[in-house]
């Protein structure tokens, strides 16, 4: 081994000042902690920037509108008339969606992983599901656009002469739409429900299981009324970060939803969301109360997010902790 | 139990047992249903963009709009150069983070740093985009490889540290002493024996990283922009592979089309590609490491 203490391979001090120093620094651990501690400090240093950079730039547009920024519903670059409100909506409704399709789904499969599948076959199709989440979002949004808004075009139109009657399905169809954003949306955040929540329900510890057999329960019972209460801290956690990374999720968003800034009451119809408008418009935004009125949707989709994934980790914190004691 | 359960047992058995089935089935169908999503996905992608993949999307440069042909070769030179700078950003400070958080944490600063790595690990891509957007090319007043490489050198940053961290303290404690008990300082001890002994797993977790941010699209929207020509240097304009696929897909054209599915296709098996071969790599040293 080349790496001999260095303890021993130091030379002899014989400088004074310069070789006590010099033999510190072999030494080194005060410099390998002020190196190492200094790039993690820099983490932090980051976000704080981010945050500061977010606040800084938004001033104009805060100033100029205020809280009402959040409720006004005119876009208009034009006349310098900016309201985040339709946006907002867009994201909620899109992220909404993605949730109730996503939700079931995700945690199903999650229990199927867990709870039935022989380990061969869990772990090669978490495999593949893992996989999923590294598909890059513009590719689900290519195929957004070529393969699912055609098959959606071909669907939808009949289910909606039956349920027309509802105000959420009125309307024409074109493809593009809050609809097609939120199942979008659902594909994307279905890796990590599954991946997360199969992980909490294996370690679920199983004697809990062994009960509810034992009392004469079904399994489907057993997972249903123990494992997963069981896990639900866990389970909720993961359905918090995927959420948050919906609300985040940009490039499938913009490809899909219809890039309209109106409020439409039904899902049918397009629409547009928070990161969608900064994606189209931000390199073209001219003047700084434009670019301030875009950076200030970023500080607001920013908070929002931060929020909904601190509250995630500490449900996740809180299930990790409860599974060790 | 309800008067009627009791009554009529085998009927309340048959109950639960058709709705085990049942609920059983579904949770099958919701895992077939997930795992198809990908195996369509790779499908669909292979089957398009495969076909119409030729040489001249790897050496050629796009053509002006509205002739056919041309190629891709700047946005995949561009995506190499992000790719570069992102990595000198994202990984000496991911790393050095890590090896604190492994070797010297402790407390409440650790604490503190690992709940910011992963609310920031969290932050919308294209919130990194406008914070790279604010702190470069706002006063350079100009779109440049730089800007597009910082914010995906930022997004590189949470996951460099936390794989680093979980690789190191992998390394058992017995090399640690084995090492300190010949007279090594700590930090030799790190340098020379732990480091070395975590190497596959930290240079995984850099590939699987990279593999992450390659397919990022919306912070390079208006941080790199985008390019039709190649971008000499650092301080221009450069294309890159996912905001060409997002032009591309976007446009009225159906040659663009066809080359987003091959752009897509190429994207998607070297992303993919880097995923599996680091899964082997872990699977084969990862208990080696434990």
């Amino acid at each position: 081994m080349s790496a001999l203490p260095s303890a021993i391979d130091t030379p002899p001090a014989s400088g004074g000042a310069a070789a006590a120093f010099w033999k510190r620094l072999r030494a080194g651990d005060e410099i390998a902690i002020a190196v190492t501690f200094l790039s993690a400090l820099t983490v932090i240093l980051v976000t704080a920037v981010l945050v500061f950079e977010l606040y800084r730039k938004s001033a104009i547009s805060r100033h100029a509108f205020g809280w009402s920024f959040l409720i006004s519903t005119t876009w208009d670059p034009v006349s310098g008339t900016f309201g985040a409100l339709p946006f907002i909506y867009g994201t909620l409704v899109t992220t909404a969606l993605a949730m109730i399709i996503g939700i079931p789904l995700g945690v199903g499969a999650a229990i199927f992983l867990a709870e039935l599948a022989p380990p061969l076959l869990s772990s090669s199709l978490s495999f593949l599901i893992e996989l999923l989440a590294a598909v890059p979002s513009v590719i689900i949004g290519l195929l957004g656009i070529f393969v699912m808004i055609p098959i959606l075009q071909q669907i939808v139109p009949p289910v909606q002469d039956k349920l027309s009657w509802i105000p959420i399905f009125s309307g024409p169809f074109y493809g593009v739409s809050l609809f097609t954003a939120g199942v979008v949306l659902a594909i994307m955040i279905l890796p990590f429900i599954i991946s997360i929540s199969r992980e909490v329900i294996l370690s679920v510890p199983n004697d809990q299981r062994e009960g509810a057999l034992a009392l004469g329960a079904t399994r489907w019972e057993t997972t249903w009324k123990v494992v997963v209460p069981y896990a639900r801290k866990g389970i909720a956690g993961s359905i918090f970060l995927a959420l948050a990374r919906a609300m985040g999720e940009t490039m499938a968003v913009t490809m899909v939803v219809g890039n309209d800034p109106k409020i439409a009451h039904s899902l049918m119809a397009p629409g547009y969301s928070i990161a969608a408008v900064i994606a189209n418009e931000f390199a073209e935004a001219t003047g700084d109360l434009y670019q301030g009125a875009l950076i200030e949707l970023g500080l607001v989709l920013f908070g929002v997010t931060i929020l909904v994934n601190g509250a995630a980790r500490l449900l996740v914190m809180s299930t990790e902790k409860k599974g060790t004691s | 139990m309800s008067p009627s359960m009791a009554r009529n047992p085998p009927w309340n058995r048959i109950r639960r047992k058709s709705v085990n089935a049942i609920m059983l089935t579904l949770t099958g169908i919701c895992t077939i249903f997930a795992a198809g999503i990908l195996v369509f996905i790779l499908g669909y992608l292979f089957v398009h963009g495969a076909r119409s993949l030729n040489w001249n999307f790897f050496t050629k440069l796009p053509t002006p709009v509205g002739e056919t042909g041309g190629g891709m070769a700047n946005a995949i030179l561009g995506s190499a150069k992000l790719l570069l700078v992102a990595t000198f950003v994202g990984v000496p400070i991911g790393f050095l983070g890590g090896v604190y958080l492994a070797e010297f944490g402790g407390g409440g600063f650790s604490f503190l740093v690992r709940y910011v790595t992963d609310l920031l690990n969290g932050v919308p891509s294209i919130v990194m985009g406008i914070f790279a957007f604010t702190v470069i090319v706002l006063p350079q007043k100009h779109f440049s490889t730089l800007a597009g490489g910082l914010a995906l050198g930022i997004m590189m940053i949470p996951i460099a540290i936390r794989s680093s961290e979980e690789f190191l303290r992998n390394v058992p404690l017995a090399l640690r002493e084995g090492s300190m008990a010949l007279g090594a300082s700590k930090s030799r001890a790190i340098w020379s024996v732990v480091i070395p002994a975590a190497k596959a797993g930290l240079i995984t977790g850099i590939m699987l990283n990279l593999a992450r941010v390659a397919g990022e699209t919306a912070p390079l929207l208006f941080t790199a922009f985008g390019n039709r020509y190649w971008s000499p240097g650092w301080e221009q304009p450069a294309a890159s592979l996912p905001v060409m696929i997002y032009t591309y897909a976007i446009s009225p054209y159906d040659d663009w089309h066809q080359q987003a599915w091959s752009a897509g296709f190429v994207l998607l098996a070297m992303v993919l590609g880097v995923n599996i071969l680091s899964r082997i790599i872990l699977a084969q040293k990862g208990p080696a490491l434990r």
